[in-house]
């Protein structure tokens, strides 16, 4: 199984552990992965801000790094969404297509593919399970509590098989946490108090670590843990599900 | 020039514990709708059947509003229709001016407040009384509801009492919802038994019988039109649904997304003026026709006003409704307003995370976030982004699309917040205001990868 790793623009210059711990857990599990050199950024941010039309320089770069591969993997929600939603490329449109189609959040590639049901991993936390929106409401990653369907969690499901962790959820189990792409900046106000409420909910079950499936929501939340000078602390759900502690 | 969303928000946050209690009070009815809509096994099938009415609806839309005029006519009413919210004041004005009229009520009107009926006249020295609790409170205070269902949500009793206190001189610090209540339900009642007109908006307008049902839970839409001798209605052209029979499907979503309700505590169905009486109906455009004509954003108005989208919104919650400075407000309103004034509400479909919510619990299945999404790129393609952002979003794109250039970049990015913190933890770095930024690492994934992973086969 040909898998190319997906590794968004962020992970790469702020959050390497994060591409480190996906790249080692997919090769545990025996995958055969590439990481395509020349690949940048998903568009995403240019997109959500209005400015699709600029993306296409960035997405027929996309393209050309990830055609041709039985499936392309990300830990990144958000980034995946972005993809499966608005990757276009008017010279290659097949292989845009084809792109759409395979392109995995890890998560998901985990339960739905690859159908894992043992992980030989150990955490000895407390964790509180932080579900991005573009990951849950995007990517059906889990059930919400909108809708009136069965509920079900793939991030739950593998941190479940998880030796020694405490998995914990706060009150309000699917509230967006603020981040937004460049909301966080121009709402600064909102995005910053949306991520207040979200750590006080975590912080009154007394957890170690916030964990998720999308590094740009951790970041968010990092950051206000940090300026509050919290001990809690982030970690995206692939530095878990690989780690041996 | 218009004050922004953010702006706005960022005042009302200001106050955290008030915003604490707000975004507490409307999560609490959001839960309340989760509940009621748990409550029905087949929810998921209702909001289907909703939405596929209401698109029905407005793909045959002229047919259904003739079909309604010609049944309204037969029954009695008498049909008026408004190009935009000018015309709808003055046909409402020509109206009272022809009976000469001073004492007018109001109830359940969000239209009246799209096409600012009050201004126009108070303009004109007539005195409108809006009698719905929560709408008499912010008319008191001089203010716009914040919400369409609960217009006065952003104020706590204590604001409540204080303005009683100045309009209706109760006990001054009284703030016992009962007692509050009460003064305001003896004030109202005078305002019923002396008025001679009374307006009310229209919750869904039947085409197959030419009548009309108003939803309400203090009944003053009924007070109001079974006293006065006029009975103005006035709608929004996208009300309309075919059949009496549809009722069965909207009347259960409606209350349940609304407040969690099973149903309004009144459903009141008008269908022709009682003896001696003159019911009219104005039949409002304002914008619809053009938001038809836009595909993309067409569906829009398929909304019935429940107000489940505001209640849900993290962003409407946190920065309350005067924020969005529109008579709609929250996620349904900045797909709404950027059609009648794309310039002036050209911040509105970013004032969200584009977290999907709005879109879950919508009961006739707006895709409300995927249009905030399309609208951003009307906004920009049109020219109202702010140039600054357009720069950044230039330099981005160009970046991206040269994988050597975007490593230089991030690799100078990094080494210079590494060497010089405070080029980035600085007072124009907005995020930095009450956030730390994330520490650089000393290599990317990439560097990482090329020393210690394999080589990429391609
Ligand atoms: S858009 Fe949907 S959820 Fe929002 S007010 Fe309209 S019907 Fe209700």
């Amino acid at each position: 199984m040909q898998v190319a790793l997906f590794i968004p623009c962020y992970i790469d210059q702020f959050y390497p552990q994060v591409g480190i711990a996906t790249l080692q857990l997919l090769e545990k599990l025996g995958c055969d992965v590439s990481f395509p050199l020349e690949q940048t950024c998903c568009g995403q941010p240019m997109a959500n801000s209005g400015f699709a039309s600029l993306s296409k320089g960035c997405d027929a770069n996309f393209v050309e790094n990830f055609s041709g591969f039985d499936y392309i993997v990300a830990p990144s929600g958000s980034c995946v969404l972005h993809v499966k939603e608005h990757l276009q490329d008017a010279a290659h449109p097949e292989k845009a297509a084809n792109i759409r189609k395979n392109v995995y959040e890890l998560t998901e590639f985990l339960t739905d593919v690859l159908k894992v049901e043992k992980l030989q991993a150990r955490f000895p936390f407390k964790v509180g399970l932080h579900n991005s929106c573009h990951g849950q409401r995007g990517l059906h990653l889990s059930s919400m509590t909108e809708t009136m369907t069965p509920s079900f969690s793939k991030p739950e499901q593998l941190l479940n098989m998880v030796t020694d962790i405490r998995l914990s959820k706060p009150k309000r189990n699917d509230e967006c946490c603020g981040f937004g792409g460049t909301f966080c900046v121009f709402e600064e106000a909102v995005s910053v108090k949306m991520g207040k409420d979200r750590v006080a909910e975590h912080d009154d079950n007394e957890v170690d670590y916030i964990s998720g499936g999308d590094t740009s929501c951790l970041m968010h939340l990092e950051g206000i843990l940090k300026r509050q000078g919290s001990k809690i602390k982030t970690i995206h759900i692939a530095e878990i599900l690989n780690s041996s502690l | 020039m218009k004050i922004s969303h953010a702006a706005l928000a960022e005042k009302f946050i200001a106050d955290e514990p008030r915003t604490d209690w707000h975004d507490d009070t409307l999560w609490f009815v959001r839960e309340k709708r989760d509940k009621a809509a748990h409550g029905l096994p087949e929810w998921e099938q209702l909001r289907e059947w909703g939405s596929q009415i209401k698109d029905h609806t407005l793909s045959n839309l002229s047919n259904y509003l003739k079909e309604f005029e010609e049944k309204a006519k037969a029954n009695g009413i008498i049909v008026h229709w408004a190009g935009d919210g000018d015309e709808h004041n003055k046909i409402i004005h020509t109206i009272i001016q022809k009976h000469k009229i001073q004492k007018i009520v109001k109830s359940k009107s969000m239209l009246t407040e799209e096409c600012h009926l009050n201004d126009y006249l108070q303009e004109k020295g007539i005195e409108v009384v809006d009698t719905d609790l929560g709408e008499r409170i912010v008319q008191f205070r001089k203010e716009a509801p914040s919400h369409i269902v609960l217009p006065a949500i952003h104020l706590k009793r204590e604001d409540v009492s204080e303005t009683f206190h100045e309009h209706l001189q109760t006990e001054k610090g009284n703030n016992d919802p009962q007692y509050l209540t009460e003064a305001a339900r003896q004030h109202l009642r005078d305002k019923f038994v002396q008025s001679e007109l009374a307006i009310t908006g229209v919750n869904f307008a039947v085409a197959e019988t030419g009548g009309f049902v108003v939803c309400t839970n203090e009944g003053n839409a009924d007070m109001g039109a079974h006293t006065a001798a006029v009975h103005i209605a006035c709608m929004g052209f996208e009300k309309i649904i075919p059949k009496a029979e549809h009722l069965a499907v909207f009347l259960r979503l409606l209350a349940r997304s609304a407040t969690g309700q099973p149903i309004t505590t009144y459903s009141s169905h008008f269908h022709k003026p009682r003896p001696g009486q003159e019911m009219h109906l104005v039949i409002v455009d304002n914008g619809r026709s053009k938001q038809l004509g836009r595909e993309d954003f067409r569906n829009s108005l398929k909304c019935i006003r429940c107000a489940a989208c505001f209640n849900t919104c993290p962003v409407y919650r946190r920065s309350g409704g005067h924020s969005y400075q529109t008579a709609v407000a929250g996620p349904i309103g900045s797909i709404l307003s950027p059609n009648l004034d794309m310039k002036a509400n050209a911040d509105l479909p970013f004032a969200s995370t584009l977290c999907g919510s709005c879109t879950n619990v919508c009961p006739v299945k707006i895709n409300i976030h995927e249009q905030l999404w399309k609208w951003r790129q009307v906004i920009v393609a049109e020219g109202y982004a702010d140039s600054t952002k357009t720069i950044g979003m230039k330099t981005m794109a160009y970046l991206f699309s040269k994988p050597s250039l975007y490593r230089f970049a991030g690799k100078m990015g990094r080494r210079m917040m590494k060497a010089f913190p405070f080029m980035t933890n600085n007072k124009f770095n907005v995020w930095y205001k009450q956030r730390e930024m994330p520490k650089p690492p000393k290599e990317s994934f990439r560097e990482w990868y090329l020393k210690n992973g394999k080589i990429n086969r391609k």
